[in-house]
């Protein structure tokens, strides 16, 4: 093979497809070849029944309905307040130098660390699960949006004070648009920790959510159900990551490399 | 009165550590009459580029002070156009867009906006790719547009810091005369910088000579070749004895300062 030389888009398409039907069959020999004791871990064919009947049976459509709320819900809240503040530090740096070293501390605060005291705090309802969330994603957000803000070429800047741009239209007009591609980069990105977040805050003190499931069925040594609930949680992510790619390529078509 | 006079103008740029401080330009006095065209040559480093980021008001004099119509220069502003070595076209915007980006600081309306943008596309040859995004067009063509962008604004002065530096000998000696052409046509007051001694003829009225750093004006000489220049005009004799004197200029700076 040659360093760096690209393949066709089929040839592409056939080698991803191509390692899911190997670590597939793989899993199956493991399993149905009784190399591995059911009670650890469940074949392919066990964990479709198990899935099967968890959507039909147990109402599971509304734990995935309920996670997925949550992980949305917390991360357009954490969105919501790390947008404006990470703009304004990267834009202004007496602002990034009065938070930055605050929040770079926060960020290395592990969310999952929290939920002792956010139960105490917010109890096992909604607002906790959302704080999780927020906790997990809000400081990250903020340090990468100040950055990718903060990273705008100087010459455009000097373009735009010479074109009669204020300071005002400098970050309006040369400073958002040129990082909103990396902003809407970012917020993929973190949407997707958001969501290894969300589960964990389900394991503890939760009765709804994928992560409730998950916990329930190891009680039960039911690997079947946890194995589908994890490839569910995977499926959601790259439909996710799907949109929001296919969305930025939408937004920002000058941004396509 | 002159357009732009520079009174006495010099860079100090401050001590790092335990190091001295530079000095990037010693003060300097210029006087640029209305409509003239007048080219900066000098060797890279002699702070001519520094000169003009003064003029431009994107870097503060250390000393001196720049008046353009008799008032003084305190920051940048529309009233000097700039077009910069890089390609500086915001890439999130079109080719109109970005020829219309000053029109719509100043809060022209939009009609009124694509009308002038559209006319400036037009004269520096980029009809047909309004549309495009920067990165879709080749450098030379980045730089039509940025000339187009600085000239929409209709600006007392028009800067240029080496703006065909980047590009190949075809492509920049097109770009000459396209630039010329313009002068010729609209009358504005331009200050071009270059290290290019051709370049610097064949646009200028006015050829300035800088010293190697600390930069200082050696010399200034008027360039009184007819207008239109086509671009033969390099190979009359005329030109050819202006080359060979400023070129001489230039080596000995270039030499003495390695």
């Amino acid at each position: 093979m040659k360093p760096l030389q690209p393949v066709t888009a089929q040839a592409r398409v056939t080698y991803g497809i191509g390692f899911f039907v190997l670590f597939v069959a793989a899993w199956a020999v493991a399993t149905l070849g009784g190399f591995v004791p059911k009670l650890f871990l469940a074949s392919p064919i066990t964990m479709v029944e198990e899935g099967w009947s968890l959507m039909t049976k147990h109402g599971f459509a509304f734990d995935i309905a309920i996670t997925i709320w949550r992980v949305v819900g917390g991360f357009i809240l954490a969105a919501a307040l790390a947008l404006p503040l990470g703009i304004l530090m990267g834009a202004y740096k007496p602002v990034e130098a009065f938070f930055e070293p605050f929040v770079s501390f926060a960020r290395y605060l592990p969310a999952s660390a929290f939920i002792p005291l956010l139960i105490l705090w917010a109890g096992i309802g909604e607002t906790q699960k959302l704080l999780v969330i927020f906790i997990g994603s809000f400081f990250q957000l903020v340090l990468m949006i100040a950055v990718a803000v903060g990273g705008v070429r100087r010459d455009l800047v000097d373009a735009a004070y010479t074109l009669g741009s204020s300071d005002g239209s400098v970050v309006t007009r040369v400073l958002l648009p040129n990082a909103a591609p990396e902003i809407a980069e970012i917020l993929r990105m973190v949407l997707g920790w958001a969501w290894t977040y969300v589960i964990v805050a389900e394991l503890i003190g939760s009765s709804s959510g994928i992560g409730h499931m998950i916990t329930d069925s190891q009680a039960l040594l039911n690997t079947g159900q946890i194995i589908f609930g994890i490839i569910i949680i995977g499926l959601i992510g790259l439909i996710s990551d799907f949109l929001f790619k296919w969305a930025n390529q939408h937004l920002f078509p000058w941004a396509a490399k | 009165m002159s357009k732009l006079s520079i009174e006495a103008v010099g860079k100090l740029f401050p001590a790092r550590g335990a190091a001295e401080p530079t000095r990037a330009l010693t003060p300097t006095t210029l006087a640029i009459a209305d409509n003239d065209f007048i080219t900066i040559l000098g060797p890279s480093g002699c702070g001519k580029s520094t000169l003009l980021r003064i003029v431009a008001g994107l870097e503060t004099a250390s000393e001196g002070r720049v008046l353009l119509d008799g008032q003084p220069v305190t920051g940048p502003g529309a009233d000097r156009g700039m077009v910069f070595q890089s390609y500086t076209l915001f890439p999130w915007l079109t080719i109109i867009e970005n020829i219309a980006f000053g029109l719509r600081e100043r809060g022209v309306s939009e009609r009124e906006r694509l009308e002038v943008a559209r006319k400036w596309a037009e004269r520096v040859g980029l009809k047909g790719f309004e549309n495009h995004y920067p990165k879709q067009l080749s450098g030379g063509m980045q730089q039509r547009t940025a000339i187009a962008r600085a000239l929409a604004n209709d600006p007392k002065i028009l800067l240029l810091d080496e703006p065909f530096g980047a590009l190949d000998n075809q492509t920049r000696a097109l770009m000459q005369e396209m630039l010329l052409g313009i002068w010729e046509r609209e009358q504005k007051t331009v200050m071009f910088v270059t290290h290019d001694v051709e370049e610097a003829i064949f646009m200028a009225s006015r050829v300035v000579v800088m010293s190697a750093r600390p930069g200082r004006i050696k010399a200034d000489i008027a360039v009184d070749l007819p207008h239109p220049r086509p671009y033969t005009i390099k190979t009359s004799a005329a030109f050819v004895a202006l080359k060979e004197r400023l070129v001489e200029e230039i080596r000995v700076e270039v030499v003495g300062a390695h």
